[in-house]
């Protein structure tokens, strides 16, 4: 059969970071992958986002477990692919104002350490070493050499120009109608607005609209929209090394609420702008531009780094990370619907997080027990009402 | 007689007595109303940055504030535009190398 004629072995819906990911690893273990999304390479989240590769900010549990995974994959496959999707293992840097914050992250440090986290500890007088400009009189910090980050569209991009190297076919600009399903309720491909891709696998790898495909294939996922919005500056020299970050955004990541919730996330970047964040707030795909929400961002961003006052921001954007109820991902087969995958809900770690999720997602697709056990990531774990 | 079609010729412009402004260290014609971007290029100035990567030069581009091209530091302040900054009398331009900040750098 000839290569255009070949029936997929799985259709992965989604072309961002996660779906890229997924489509690699599948296609470099052999399978015939299809990629479809609706809009381009990384239209939805992953072109929003900042490029995050954190340990930092994860407590002990799966989700820091997955993130530990990856930064290693990450760190291979930055020997593939290096400069052309700019990664840069510059380290994080968390910041207290005050020393019962300091303490705070003393503790969680030491809580991380014992799962393989390294961090060093900054004292206050000791924190214009690593971030020359950063305000003074700040308590101390964590030093976190793991983080790193990467440019988000084009390591989507590179992964599936590897993937399609590898064989991987992708179809962009056509939204999914319908998974199929057989009598017998598995999996049997899907329908796009253009043509009908048979295979007996699904991976939805929709991000924020991952709740959207999943119901297509008859099955809940609550999947939520939390937009955030990110601030760019006009280029300047290499101003802020690390990821730098307060305290306080551990708590607003982990937070359930969906009020406005701010914490300054700064980095500097190689093509020069540096990039302000990070915001959160519940306001369904609401793309409005929040004068509000920029003001406390630059605000914040200003306090931590005073030289960011005096130069211009460009522009801003805004994204919407996949929320689930329990901040963790939806990776691995459904069993509800067998040949079902699922590989969404990653909230704001999906950068860091997709290589873990591909590489896990590809090895059940041919049979193989991940390397990590996926069930917390369970996708039916969600009560019914929830998922409705 | 062949006839003028300078922009001003054409709307038949009749500006006030040109001023100066000043181009990294030397005084530049400018009239009335017009840009920073206008005086130099009516001066023959083509070009008042330099970019960040390889160090090219840079001018006007698209001249209605769009393209960012035509930066230069203007009294101090690096990164403006001159294509929209009118050139008043004592308006210093210095000619911009890269990003223009680099008494930032650490």
């Amino acid at each position: 059969m000839s290569h255009s004629q070949r029936l997929p072995d799985v259709v992965v819906v989604g072309a961002g970071v996660v779906g890229a990911a997924c489509a690699y690893y599948a296609a470099r273990a052999g399978l015939a992958v299809d990629v479809v999304d609706r809009g381009p390479v990384a239209g939805g989240t992953t072109g929003a986002g900042e490029g995050n590769l954190l340990v930092s900010d994860k407590e002990p549990g799966p989700e820091l477990d997955l993130a530990l995974y990856s930064t290693g994959l990450w760190r291979e496959l930055s020997d593939e692919f290096g400069a052309a999707v700019e990664y840069e293992a510059k380290g994080g840097l968390v910041v207290a104002g005050t020393p019962a914050r300091q303490e705070a992250l003393r503790a969680f440090a030491a809580a991380q350490a014992e799962v393989g986290v390294t961090a060093e500890e900054i004292p206050g007088e000791r924190l214009n070493e690593l971030e020359p400009h950063l305000a003074p009189g700040l308590a101390g910090g964590f030093h976190y050499p793991q983080d790193a980050q990467v440019q988000p569209a084009l390591a989507a991009a590179h992964l599936l120009r590897a993937a399609r190297l590898a064989g991987a076919r992708l179809h962009l600009g056509e939204a999914v109608r319908a998974v199929r399903l057989g009598s017998d309720g598995a999996v049997r491909g899907v329908e796009t607005e253009r043509r009908r891709l048979d295979a007996p696998a699904v991976v939805n790898a929709a991000g924020t609209w991952g709740g959207e495909l999943a119901a297509l294939a008859g099955v809940g996922l609550p999947v939520l929209p939390r937009r955030g919005f990110v601030l760019v500056t006009e280029p300047l020299p290499r101003i802020v090394r690390h990821k730098v970050y307060a305290a306080d955004y551990v708590a607003d990541v982990a937070s359930g609420s969906a009020a406005l919730q701010t914490s300054a996330v700064v980095e500097g970047t190689p093509g020069g702008p540096v990039l302000i964040g990070a915001s959160r707030e519940r306001v369904g795909f609401d793309r409005t531009l929040s004068v509000e929400v920029l003001h406390r961002l630059a605000a914040q961003a200003a306090a931590l780094f005073p030289v960011l006052a005096g130069v211009n921001v460009m522009r801003a954007y805004r994204g919407f990370r996949p929320y689930l109820p329990d901040h963790l991902p939806a990776i691995g087969a459904d069993p509800r619907v067998s040949g079902l995958y699922h590989a969404c809900g990653h909230e704001g770690a999906g950068i860091g997080l997709a290589p873990a999720t591909g590489l896990l997602i590809a090895q059940q697709l041919v049979g193989k027990e991940p390397d990590l056990g996926l069930a917390p990531f369970r996708p039916d774990r969600f009560p019914a009402e929830d998922a409705a | 007689m062949r006839r003028s079609r300078t922009p001003a010729e054409l709307v038949r412009a009749e500006p006030a007595p040109a001023h100066t402004i000043d181009f990294d260290g030397r005084p530049v014609p400018a009239l009335p109303g017009q840009t920073i971007a206008a005086a130099l290029w009516a001066d023959g100035v083509l070009a008042w940055r330099t970019t960040r990567v390889g160090g090219k030069p840079r001018g006007a581009f698209c001249g209605i504030g769009a393209c960012f091209d035509c930066l230069a530091t203007v009294d101090g302040r690096p990164n403006q535009r001159t294509c929209l900054l009118p050139a008043e009398p004592g308006t210093t331009v210095t000619t911009q190398e890269g990003h223009g900040r680099a008494d930032l750098d650490v």
